[in-house]
């Protein structure tokens, strides 16, 4: 069902990687995988022949090994072990130089988003000079392709972790800390991330998206989002957002440019612009958005949205408005 | 195995024993423990609930409506979260009162039973409490009722939660109290008394 | 009887003399039977196979929930459990698997087999001992019986606040964690101190620390390690996550001062060493796998012993790389790492020596000898694993997902599933008098063995494709059902390969081959003795002159008269030379133990719900503890006879 509009975004491997963070987070995987594979088998090799060894003299009649081959034994341990450190030396020196050429932010003013992890969905303030230039939004984050971006991370209520596979390795988000990571997306494309600590009945489905895109395709998005939310096209959708107001939806919910002007959920100011809902769980369609007011439990049990009775007309009309909301 | 076939009473035993241990275990266990996420409101919302011990004409009979969660443990820190959400806080403080009246004592100017405590949040009361019909849904409603019940131990303080991760939550707590708005301070005029 | 020990220069074989055995068994009341018998009993060897199979108990109980869980995860969208249900199964898997399997069945094991190996009659503190195994009866029973009535802890066994806290876990579910964690706790650290006792101060004459079995020396570390590690987590979790949740105090709320850091730092603080506390026995129990099947002296003995206590050491200076997600400085990371890296050298030291004693000797490839072989085969896996995600840069991806899933399944069914089978199948004939069937325990070895890699092995795949951990469900478009799927078929192997194994042991206690005292030509004092051992283990008392004494002393066993039989005694050696110091009586049986841990279960159990449980409990355990240390006037326990004794060489 997600598939169609988010082709290639559910694609959450470490090892392909699209920005400098994560590739090299995977060449080290690569580097570390060869090393650990030759060492396990040159172990293994050495436990079937030591074996066989043993079977062969067993065959011969002979009786166990003269003292002459304990100085064998000897040299052979002493060989391996040696071998040992002098493998686990080169790879922690590779591992702390990986680790601390990735650790500073390559870029004196970058972007900077401050992430808030809630119970279970995101929220991502886009930080600027001008408190007119600021923005929230929510489970889907647009950054401009090439451009390191820093993320400052804080949470509202549990521990949660931040991490988007195909840029960079993740970071908690830890209520009372307020910690730094930074990634840059090399290559344009859709990125999924999830949260990666466990925070309770909805971990699973709290997943957000990366949107990378040509700095003027995100410069465009980010005057769009500056914007406060349309007025209701038609009539429809203005008994859409009448209901908004005035029914349950308004109580959590914020709008810009509305009286509705509650945090306790997702900012829906541009709600139609964005790819998916409920956290990255359901496509952005009329059809799911409907299936998710209505009942949201069944979708996500636990959540914290409440299911909405509402008459079906109210419910279209909604619809119509929160589709409206580009 | 000898031994085996010896030990079988004292193994039945044992396990006779962890039987009533879980028997008697469940049956507390299950009203608090609980987790019911996709409620269909109780059919039966209060209605005529008595507000006040003065009645004109002959005694009205009033619907008593049970409270579908008290006693539960979730439902009770969901309606926490919910105080907070739909700001109650915002008159009624952590439950000391302020702009409105405290909920941990036990003066109830509208009844401190279940459906009343439902009543005055979905019809509102006089001098400054909202109504909030159709503002919030009925599961939720019941969820604040049995937090605001808890806040003044009137139900089991089992499924109770000692404490928030936020400041100043619980009478008791370390913080100091605002010297502005000490507990209790809140009386209604006698007027408006019931 | 003579007054004094004076270990005889002729070697005596270890025959019945009628008169003793006949008096030794009024002594130890060998002949009592029925319920009070076994609830008062004192024996190492009765609370030792009752531990034991209560650990299996649980780690079956928990198997259910792995399977529950593995079912849920075979396809995308599952509808078996929901997310309420679900991490309720998984928090009490690693609960149990950690805190009620993996450590305690290994202290049980210990508790039956070290007074063996050292030739003694009995552990140190037998009434502790029992005591010890109460309160884990105790904490096991609470805590799956909060499973079964839906108040079965579902934060995670790491149980993270603010996640765990008062606000945010409603109910009574993590106060049931929190307890059980100071049941398992106590019984611990208990046993710990007898162990360290034990293997001081009750050697046989003449076992010296250079000939201390290499199992022993393994058991030695890990109580040293359960002494540092268990009390940072036993203040963790019972003063102060259940303060906070039940006073409200503010330990963990960063809103009045408190850090939800600082638990994960006490927490991993034990739950690292943890790690090493659950498979340095397994080590041990190699190594006695490795000897008995090789005909062969474990190769470098000194750098086996080393190599442990590096372990045991460095096993503390690495608890941070659970936390590099956190802020964590960048020197402490690299210090952190390091230690992280560097932990796997004496491991591999380790496997070098056990690849060279298997070179140098005969190796029979029975099912234990394969359990071993298989413990090399799958816990390097897990080893190399853990190599990789000590490197910060790859942690940060695979941290949290099902690589470390798979990482740590590999160490632990490697590190301690398999010695610890290998172990039932070694010393099975010891404990029953009976042998395992070969033929079942071939198929129980390749059923798990097959399992154990189907099972996790795809699990790395999943956690590079980005699986996180403890996700109750996942989006059909992740394109994670494949593997899922095949990892839940390799849970049914498992599955069928512990069946095959329950079923060995039940038909072979029934009617397995007869064994003698050292059906496979072991080396060890555990063997020198009948099996089944009668209660007192050993009369008279075997001399020690080598650190293999059975393959030394060919049919004759040099031994030491002179214990008393008319008296439960003991002999307490030197620590380091094992001499002869003085005698000790031990108590009899006792219901004391069993009163005194139900006065603690009361306490901790009933605290969940009211303060007054801990009146109560203080005055129930001031009761238990007037009986227990009750003068007995016909028993003084303190009659040592240092002095009388000489002091003579063993030897």
């Amino acid at each position: 069902m997600l598939q169609d509009g988010l082709r290639g975004a559910l694609n959450q491997s470490v090892l392909e990687p699209a920005g400098p963070q994560a590739a090299r987070a995977a060449r080290l995987w690569w580097f570390a995988f060869i090393v650990a594979t030759i060492v396990y088998l040159l172990t293994m090799g050495a436990l079937w022949w030591a074996a066989h060894r043993a079977r062969q003299r067993e065959r011969r009649g002979e009786v166990a090994v003269g003292p002459e081959s304990e100085l064998r034994m000897t040299r052979g341990v002493t060989y391996a072990t040696a071998a040992t450190i002098v493998i686990l030396l080169v790879f922690l020196v590779t591992d702390l130089s990986v680790g601390r050429t990735l650790s500073p932010v390559p870029s004196k003013h970058p972007l900077t988003i401050e992430l808030t992890g809630h119970q279970w969905w995101w929220e991502a303030s886009y930080a600027d000079t001008s408190p007119h230039g600021r923005f929230t939004t929510a489970n889907e984050i647009h950054v401009p392709v090439g451009q390191p971006v820093l993320f400052v991370l804080q949470a509202q209520d549990v521990i949660h972790s931040f991490w988007v596979p195909n840029l960079a390795g993740k970071k908690d988000l830890i209520p009372g800390y307020r910690q730094s990571m930074w990634f840059q997306a090399d290559t344009a494309g859709l990125y999924r991330g999830q949260c990666a600590e466990f925070c309770g009945l909805q971990h699973a489905k709290m997943a957000l998206h990366v949107v990378a895109e040509p700095a003027s395709q995100y410069r465009q998005w980010v005057s769009q989002q500056r914007e406060s939310a349309a007025t209701p096209p038609d009539s429809v959708a203005s008994r859409g957002r009448e209901v908004f107001l005035t029914g349950q939806c308004a109580m959590c919910h914020s709008i810009e440019g509305t009286s509705a002007g509650s945090h306790a959920g997702p900012d829906l100011t541009h709600l139609a612009s964005r790819r998916t809902i409920a956290a990255g769980t359901l496509p952005n369609t009329r059809g799911a958005l409907a299936g998710w007011i209505v009942d949201p439990q069944r979708i996500k049990p636990g959540v914290r949205m409440p299911p909405n009775m509402l008459k079906p007309q109210d419910l279209d009309a909604l619809l119509t408005y929160l589709q409206s909301l580009k | 195995m000898r031994t085996l076939v010896r030990r079988l009473p004292t193994i039945r035993a044992l396990v006779l024993c962890a039987a009533a241990l879980a028997t008697a275990a469940s049956v507390g266990a299950c009203r608090r423990e609980e987790r019911r996420f996709r409620e269909s409101p109780p059919s039966a919302t209060p209605s005529g609930v008595r507000v006040s011990a003065l009645q004109p004409g002959t005694p009205m009979d009033t619907t008593h409506v049970r409270n579908p969660y008290e006693n539960n443990a979730y439902a009770q820190s969901e309606g926490q979260r919910l105080y907070g959400w739909y700001n109650c806080a915002g008159c009624h403080a952590n439950g000391g009162g302020g702009m409105g009246p405290p909920l941990m004592d036990d003066e109830w100017i509208y009844g401190s039973s279940p459906e009343n405590i439902y009543a005055t949040i979905i019809q509102g009361r006089p001098n400054g409490m909202p109504s909030f019909a159709g503002k919030i849904p009925t599961p939720q409603v019941w969820q604040l009722v049995t937090y605001v019940r808890s806040l003044s131990a009137q139900n089991s303080t089992g499924a109770r939660s000692s404490r928030t991760e936020h400041m100043m939550m619980y009478p008791g707590s370390n913080s100091l109290q605002d010297p502005e708005t000490p507990k209790n301070s809140f009386r209604p005029p006698a007027s408006e008394m019931p | 009887m003579s007054e004094t020990i004076a270990p005889t220069a002729a070697a005596v074989p270890l025959g019945p003399d009628d008169a003793d055995i006949a008096e030794l068994t009024r002594t130890y009341r060998s002949d009592a039977n029925g319920l009070w018998a076994w609830v008062t009993s004192v024996d190492h060897k009765s609370i030792g196979k009752r531990y034991v199979a209560t650990c299996f108990a649980w780690f079956l109980l928990a198997g259910i929930n792995a399977v529950i869980m593995r079912m849920q995860l075979a396809r995308p969208e599952n509808h078996i459990v929901g997310p309420d249900r679900y991490n309720q199964l998984f928090t009490v898997h690693g609960t149990a698997m950690m805190f009620l399997f993996a450590v305690p069945v290994m202290t049980a094991m210990a508790l039956y087999l070290v007074p063996l190996m050292v030739g003694t009659r009995d552990v140190a503190y037998p009434r502790l001992n029992a005591f010890g195994y109460w309160v884990f009866l105790i904490g096991g029973l609470f805590l799956f019986t909060g499973l079964y009535t839906n108040t079965g802890p579902d934060t995670g066994w790491f149980a993270y606040t603010p996640l765990s806290g008062p606000e945010y876990a409603p109910g009574k579910r993590v106060d049931v964690w929190a307890q059980v964690v100071t049941f398992t706790e106590i019984a611990g650290l208990v046993a710990a101190v007898e162990m360290i006792v034990t293997i001081f101060k009750m050697r046989a004459p003449g076992m010296s620390l250079n000939r201390i079995p290499l199992y022993v020396w393994s058991i030695l570390v890990v109580s040293f390690m359960i002494v540092f590690a268990m009390p940072s987590v036993a203040m963790a979790s019972t003063m102060m996550l259940a303060m906070d949740r039940l006073v409200a105090t503010h330990f963990f709320n960063r809103a009045e001062g408190g850090d939800p850091l600082l638990w994960q730092h006490l927490f991993w603080f034990f739950g690292h060493p943890e790690v090493y506390i659950m498979f340095i026995p397994g080590l041990g129990f190699v190594s006695a796998i490795v000897e008995t099947f090789t005909g062969r002296r474990i190769f470098a003995y000194p750098v086996m012993v080393l190599s442990l206590f590096i372990t045991g050491f460095v096993a503390f200076g690495l608890w941070v790389h659970h936390m590099f997600t956190t802020p964590v400085p960048q020197l402490g990371r690299t210090l952190f790492t390091a230690a992280s890296v560097l932990i796997a050298i004496p491991t591999g030291t380790q496997i070098f020596c056990w690849i060279a004693t298997i070179w140098a000797g005969r190796p029979r490839y029975t099912t234990a000898m394969l359990f071993a072989l298989g413990f090399i085969v799958v816990f390097t896996i897990g080893g190399l694993t853990g190599v990789m995600i000590a490197s910060v840069p790859f942690d940060l991806q695979v941290h949290d997902t099902y690589f470390v899933v798979a990482h740590f399944h590999y160490v632990i069914l490697g590190g301690v599933l398999f010695p610890l089978f290998g172990a039932c199948y070694l010393y099975f004939p010891k404990i029953t008098g009976r042998l395992m069937s070969e033929t079942l325990g071939k198929w129980h070895f390749w059923l798990v063995f097959i399992g154990v890699n189907v099972t996790f092995f795809p699990m790395h795949q999943l956690g590079l494709d980005g699986m996180p951990r403890r996700v109750y469900t996942y989006l059909p478009e992740m394109g994670w059902g494949k593997l899922n799927l095949i990892a839940t078929v390799g849970a049914v192997i498992i599955v069928s390969g512990v069946a095959v194994f329950l079923w060995n042991v039940l038909a072979s206690a029934r009617a397995g081959a007869i064994a003698g005292a050292n059906p496979w030509g072991a080396p060890g004092l555990e063997w020198a003795t009948s099996s089944p051992p009668p209660p007192w283990n050993f009369h008279p008392v075997p001399v020690v002159e080598g650190r293999a004494p059975l393959w030394e002393a060919g049919e004759e066993l040099p031994v030491a008269t002179g214990l008393a039989t008319d008296k439960r005694e003991i002999v307490i050696t030197t620590a380091l030379d094992a001499i002869p110091d003085s005698r000790h009586e031990h108590p009899g049986p006792s219901h004391w133990p069993l009163v005194m841990a139900i006065a603690i279960g009361v306490t901790f159990i009933g605290a969940v719900w009211t303060p007054w449980a801990y009146v109560i409990g203080f005055a129930m355990s001031g009761v238990a503890f007037a009986g227990w240390g009750w003068p007995r006037g016909t028993h003084p326990e303190d009659q040592v006879t240092d002095g009388i004794l000489p002091r003579a060489e063993a030897r």
